[in-house]
């Protein structure tokens, strides 16, 4: 745990990755020492443009104040956050929602409540005791980041300023299961940075990997993968 | 470009950066502007737009890039403003945070990453040009900031530098300083805690 401490600074610079990013902030939720450095070395830095000012042309004053024009200030923040517990019931539930989305066929259609779920699912995944994470440099520049927890039996996929896949073609996801099998585990059909919950269980997978494979995807994979990890014993 | 343009939030000379006086004048105009003041928000504008616009360009290099950025943060400043809290720090670090966050975000992306090798390149340019207009505007808080970084050893300048102002992750910054992975992050922490202390920020 003192570990972590050590990322403040970091943190305060928005010089983490989104999976140090997302574990550094749970952290920050339980520890008033953190927060209260991280706030007092956010003051610091946010001194540091004092050696380069510079203001932008008119043209981005006369934009801005046209735009706020037509824009509502959000409401104040509601002083209560939900209880732990309650999030933990309600992430079940979405884990189980997801399940059945993915169960109930090739899902490839998006529903929005779909995208919804995915999103707290990653940020459960994310957040549990048991994940496990592997980090990798692509060839072609940018990161991926798996992250496994046996506990919710998800894994997810954290993508960094990676390219697109080329033209006709897409990323899919695979996970392995102890007899080395790979199975389909969902597609990212664009590059950049997305967090992506790979289908399937993932409880009992001993790695996951991506390749470019032809656009819709392929049952087995065709490519050798561009970044395959091993999650160790589950 | 745009010569010498002082930003009104100025301290005199020791007063805590993020003391009273012109810091809390910066919490009325956050909180009026949380209450669809649009006068307020234009002179919260006018009042920090400099600093903010410098820092983001300083990310992203790119100007037409940079002004989208500025633009950006400053609708999302007016949109977040009721979310501003000012037990947690001055007005000041809370902007600066979601235009740096909002700039790393940016330089990050799939689109920006394409186009790093060639910023990359014109670095050394980009820097004599910054350097220039740092002297040209010599206010007392830069001359302040400027002495309190020669204060930090080279090793934690240059990690810090590469992290806020070039965007990069620490595991980056280990890479780019061939340093042993986990040392950067160290580097960054203990230069900020130094940089704190020197300005006599409030802890």
């Amino acid at each position: 745990v003192n570990e972590i401490h050590a990322l403040s600074g970091a943190y305060a610079v928005d010089a983490l990755d989104p999976l140090e990013r997302k574990r550094f902030e749970s952290h920050l939720a339980e520890c008033a020492d953190c927060r209260a450095e991280v706030a007092s070395l956010r003051e610091a830095a946010a001194l540091l443009p004092a050696i380069s000012d510079r203001a932008p042309s008119d043209a981005v004053r006369d934009r801005v104040l046209a735009e706020i024009a037509t824009v509502r200030p959000l409401p104040p923040l509601a002083p209560a956050e939900e209880a732990p517990a309650r999030r933990r019931g309600l992430a079940r539930f979405l884990v189980a929602a997801a399940l059945i989305v993915l169960l109930a066929g090739t899902a490839v259609a998006v529903h929005p409540w779909q995208h919804e779920a995915s999103t707290s699912v990653a940020k459960q995944v994310l957040a549990a005791s048991d994940a496990v994470s592997r980090e990798v440099a692509l060839k072609g520049g940018g990161s991926v980041t798996l992250v496994r927890s046996h506990e919710l039996g998800k894994a997810v996929l954290l993508t960094h300023g990676i390219a697109a896949p080329p033209s006709g073609r897409t990323y899919q996801l695979w996970l392995q299961d102890p007899q080395g099998h790979m199975s389909p585990a969902g597609l990212v059909d664009g590059g950049g940075t997305r967090t992506v919950v790979l289908s399937g269980d993932a409880a009992d997978a001993t790695g996951a990997g991506i390749t470019v494979e032809p656009a819709g995807g392929s049952p087995q994979p065709t490519t050798p993968p561009i970044a395959l990890v091993g999650f160790g014993r589950a | 470009m745009t010569g010498p343009h002082p930003v009104p939030p100025e301290h005199p000379e020791g007063a805590p950066p993020s003391g009273a006086g012109p810091g809390e004048e910066l919490v009325v105009l956050l909180q009026r502007t949380a209450r669809g003041d649009q006068d307020a928000f234009t002179r919260l504008y006018d009042a920090t737009t400099a600093r903010l616009h410098g820092l983001v360009l300083r990310v992203l290099r790119d100007p037409a890039q940079a002004e989208e950025v500025t633009q950006e943060v400053y609708v999302e400043i007016w949109r977040q403003s009721a979310r501003y809290d000012a037990s947690a720090g001055s007005p000041l670090a809370w902007m600066m945070t979601l235009a740096h966050r909002r700039a790393v975000d940016r330089v990050r992306s799939a689109e920006a990453s394409s186009q790093r090798e060639t910023r990359y390149e014109q670095r050394n340019r980009t820097t004599e040009h910054d350097q220039t207009a740092e002297t040209a505007t010599g206010n007392l808080e830069a001359q302040r900031v400027r002495a309190a970084m020669a204060g930090l050893t080279e090793a934690q300048r240059s990690a810090l530098e590469l992290a806020y102002f070039g965007g990069y992750t620490h595991t980056e910054v280990a890479q780019l300083l061939e340093l042993p992975l986990g040392t950067a992050k160290t580097r960054i922490r203990d230069g900020l805690i130094r940089l704190r202390d020197a300005l006599g920020v409030d802890q």
